[in-house]
């Protein structure tokens, strides 16, 4: 039987050294006793043979494992570890077992040390135990945790409280970070830490961010057990917040409501005074039909007033509900360089759509497009025809089927009509083609070809207008 | 008044303005750009996790220094306990006041940062630009790295949106009630467009930091912990489904990291318009279960809906659990060969529980007591899920199968 003996600090990079020595020379668990303390000179023990040759590999989630499990107050945890890695030899998919008795226990552990960790960044209380006029402030803490983490977790303070001294005072372990620099020693006795004035207003705090109306002690007390209660300053006045909780949620409900004080009515005059109902609102106060309700606003269309060109799309895409304009997505981006290429200057076009809200479905974290349908298409058809009104284009450029249902009342038949000219209801031109966004979803083999059509139908509106002249 | 204001004490001002600053839900502080302090040169890190530093008796976590830079508002919300017509105390901090506060309880390793609201005083914009001010002081003048969450006000100009995001690490904005409407009737001097156009905003501006400027250097990030939102859940008449719809929407549209439910509470001094009954905190319960479903477990927003009974969520079992009594007919399944996706909505098998079972079942086969080592709720799971060692039987064709896995009730504690 071999004695190893682990120091109180360092104990992991210890104990990985130990572990893969014993591995080498191929001591197998039972014939090893681990301790943590002092090591005594052993005169007689024996240097370990190198039985097995080269380095000791481990899966990455061992170490990851092992470097939480070596401060858990478990005696056994050092055996633990050196008995998976030894069964880690024969089967290296072992962590990948989740049904493992060792490997569950293993974690178990981890978890519990990681857990204690992540109370002790929470639950640690400074108090202020500096001189007036010093360079740094000066804080200290007394903290009494469930295993050995002080030295795990003083790379978080070190990390957080960078601009001042401080020591943290554990049973096992004290920790002092002075002028940058962090120095572990042995444990020590609970010191005598002065008053400080700031836990006042923490109570003060903490007794009014309190609810009394929805009081659930027992949550609390899952997330913030009794044990650490005593070196919390705001832990005292939980039991009369609890106790006096119910009376102050009934007295609340039973106050009969008080007259408003006078500011308020003054104020609110004085607020509906300043308020106006702009027109351009108009559109996004629009109920005709339930696409509003999903959408961030309505999208108008843009350009001169008095466009001889008016280019028609089908609705706004998840770009445009965001920005409130009109072709400013992946479709209007590619819409904008195939249009550059016809010779087509957008700015000189009204650009707008057929459907003036953004209609999609949610799924997760995105919004997915979809076709606005036929009484969608012709309650908004109402907002196109004010367009068409006010601006009074010579030519309409319909991309895609919904716009040109909105146009000419038939959606059938897209690709056969595509490059023709039809009319409005009222006689205006209509050249009808895709929507760019149609482009985009093309395989790259076809993309080009049709590409090169959408460019054509563009070049033919610019052709048209230039006849007119 | 304004003359006993100047001498309320800093106690008696904290006292005023955290009780007014108590039904924001929100106090997380997860996420945000790593940094630290370790250099010296200022205080404070961001780890990616949030920490809760302590916990109220309500069960809440406090993570943050949540107050109000005043309660003084000219607005006139309904649910609100600061609205203009409520006679509650007011009380006004300076922002040098907010800063010391922030920074002292925070060098006692009380909180992880701080959480600035607002009453809206005079106009938006003044109310903005004090809070912006705060959050500039405390970063450039006291190099104070932990977590910032600023509420914005919807009407606040672009610019001081621009710096709040580019100073803090979460900008928020209520949307409060779960629809249009409730908005209007309750709150009259907010518009929903406007607090939706906030939110587009906050997201396109979010994105534009992420991207990388033509010369490859990278814009500032702007508020890198995401934006979150609020609805308050009991007030107007709005069922469960509806308030799901909702946030599916908000999440959507401008990506929120999180949105928060809020049970309404009996306020001090409330307004005559609004019921006055004990919050329904289970109803709350369900709908952040139903919301992580939604998020986590692939469920769409209708699957959820359709297992409500008339629009609300059943209160006895939790929503995954209702959605598989509705939809027997896909259980039990085989926990060896099932998807993942399928694995997911087996009740009582959690994300984490999952995970372990495909990595497991890639070596061997998952037997009964496996699956309980891994974190498996067995008692929940059982009727729906068969094992080489395990079959359910009659249980997965018992009449009284809801009976027999509702738990026992009160495990909340409720006034």
């Amino acid at each position: 039987m071999r004695t190893v003996v682990l120091p109180e600090t360092g104990t992991f990079a210890a104990w990985r050294d130990e572990a893969r020595a014993l591995l080498g020379a191929g001591v197998p668990p039972e014939d090893v006793l681990w301790q943590r303390g002092e090591a005594e000179a052993d005169l007689f023990a024996e240097a370990l043979p190198q039985v097995f040759g080269g380095e000791v590999r481990v899966p990455k989630g061992f170490v990851d494992l092992a470097r939480w499990v070596v401060w858990h107050r478990d005696p056994e945890r050092f055996a633990r570890l050196y008995a998976a890695l030894w069964a880690l030899r024969g089967n290296r998919h072992l962590l990948e077992d989740r049904g493992d008795a060792r490997v569950a226990r293993l974690d178990r552990m981890a978890k519990e040390v990681r857990r204690d960790r992540h109370k002790m960044t929470a639950f640690l209380r400074f108090r202020d135990v500096g001189e007036v006029g010093a360079a740094r402030r000066r804080f200290a803490a007394w903290f009494e945790p469930s295993h050995f983490i002080l030295e795990p977790a003083s790379d978080f303070f070190v990390k957080r409280f960078g601009d001042m001294d401080w020591s943290i005072f554990t049973p096992d372990l004290s920790a002092h970070f002075e002028d940058g620099r962090l120095r572990l020693a042995p444990g020590e006795a609970r010191p005598d830490l002065p008053e400080d004035a700031a836990e006042d207003l923490w109570r003060t705090y903490f007794r009014n961010i309190f609810n009394p109306a929805r009081l659930k002690v027992k949550a609390m007390q899952a997330e913030m057990p009794r044990k650490y209660w005593k070196n919390m300053p705001e832990a005292a006045l939980i039991p009369e917040l609890v106790a006096g909780a119910q009376a102050l949620a009934v007295e609340m409900a039973a106050a009969a409501p008080t007259l408003a004080p006078a500011r308020a009515a003054r104020i609110g005059a004085r607020l509906r005074e300043g308020r106006e109902v702009p027109d351009a609102e108009s559109l996004s106060a629009c109920r005709r039909c339930p696409l509003w309700g999903g959408a961030t606003q309505a999208v108008p269309g843009e350009g001169p007033q008095d466009a001889r060109l008016m280019v028609v799309g089908e609705q706004p895409g998840d770009r445009e509900d965001l920005e409130g304009r009109p072709f400013v997505g992946p479709a209007g981006q590619l819409f904008d360089a195939v249009a550059a290429r016809a010779g087509l200057d957008r700015r000189q076009a009204w650009v707008t759509n057929a459907v003036k809200h953004f209609k999609f479905a949610p799924r997760g974290k995105r919004r997915i497009h979809q076709a606005p349908n036929r009484g969608e298409i012709r309650h908004c058809r109402w907002w196109l025809d004010l367009e068409r009104e006010q601006v009074k284009p010579e030519l309409i450029l319909a991309m895609g089927a919904t716009a040109v249902e909105s146009l000419t009342g038939d959606r059938a038949g897209l690709m056969a009509r595509r490059g023709g000219v039809e009319r409005t209801e009222d006689g205006v031109p209509v050249l009808i083609t895709v929507h760019p966004s149609y482009l985009l979803r093309l395989p790259a083999s076809e993309r080009v070809a049709a590409e090169a059509l959408f460019e054509a139908d563009l070049r033919r509106a610019v052709e048209m207008l230039g006849a007119g002249d | 008044m304004m003359n006993i204001m100047g001498k309320m004490s800093l106690d008696r001002k904290l006292a005023i303005l955290s009780d007014a600053a108590k039904y924001d839900a929100s106090c997380a502080s997860s996420g945000g750009q790593r940094r630290d302090s370790k250099d010296g040169t200022g205080i404070g890190s961001v780890t990616g996790s949030g920490i809760c530093h302590a916990y109220a008796p309500d069960g809440r976590c406090i993570s943050l220094l949540k107050i109000l830079m005043t309660n003084f508002c000219i607005y006139d919300c309904a649910y609100c306990v600061n609205r203009v017509s409520s006679n509650v105390e007011r009380a006004r901090f300076s922002p040098e006041e907010v800063v010391e506060l922030t920074l002292e309880f925070y060098r006692r390793n009380y909180i992880e940062g701080l959480f600035l609201s607002s009453g809206i005083i005079r106009s938006p914009d003044e109310t903005m630009g004090d809070m912006v001010r705060i959050a500039r002081l405390l970063r450039h003048e006291h190099g104070f790295r932990g977590y910032v969450h600023l509420k914005t006000i919807p009407d606040a100009a672009p610019e001081l949106i621009e710096e709040a995001g580019l100073l803090a690490d979460r900008l928020s904005i209520n949307v409060e009630m779960p629809t249009d409407a409730a908005v209007q009737s309750y709150a009259p001097e907010k518009s929903p467009g406007q607090i939706r156009k906030a939110m587009a905003d906050v997201r396109l501006k979010r994105e534009a930091g992420k991207e990388r400027s033509h010369t490859g250097r990278r814009a500032a990030r702007f508020a890198p912990a995401g934006q979150s939102t609020q609805m308050i859940v009991g007030a107007d008449g709005a069922d469960d489904s509806t308030i799901l719809r909702s946030a599916t929407r908000l999440y959507s549209g401008y990506k929120l990291s999180r949105v928060y439910y809020s049970a309404f509470s009996p306020i001090p001094d409330a307004s005559a318009a609004l019921p006055l009954v004990k919050p329904p905190l289970m109803r709350e319960h369900r709908l952040y279960q139903a919301d992580w479903l939604l998020r986590f477990y692939g469920f769409d927003v209708e699957e959820i809906a359709g297992a409500t009974r008339g629009g609300h969520l059943d209160l006895e079992v939790d929503p995954k659990l209702a959605w598989a009594l509705g939809n027997r007919h896909l259980f039990p399944v085989a926990v060896n060969r099932a998807e993942r996706e399928m694995l997911l909505r087996v009740p009582g098998l959690g994300a984490k529980t999952v995970k372990r079972v495909l990595e497991t079942r890639r070596h061997r086969e998952v037997r009964y007591d496996d699956l309980r080592r891994m974190g498996a709720n067995l008692r929940q799971a059982r009727p729906f899920i068969t094992l080489p060692d395990w079959r359910p039987g009659a249980l997965a064709e018992a009449v009284d199968l809801r009976a027999r896995v509702v738990a026992p009730p009160e495990q909340l504690q409720l006034i």
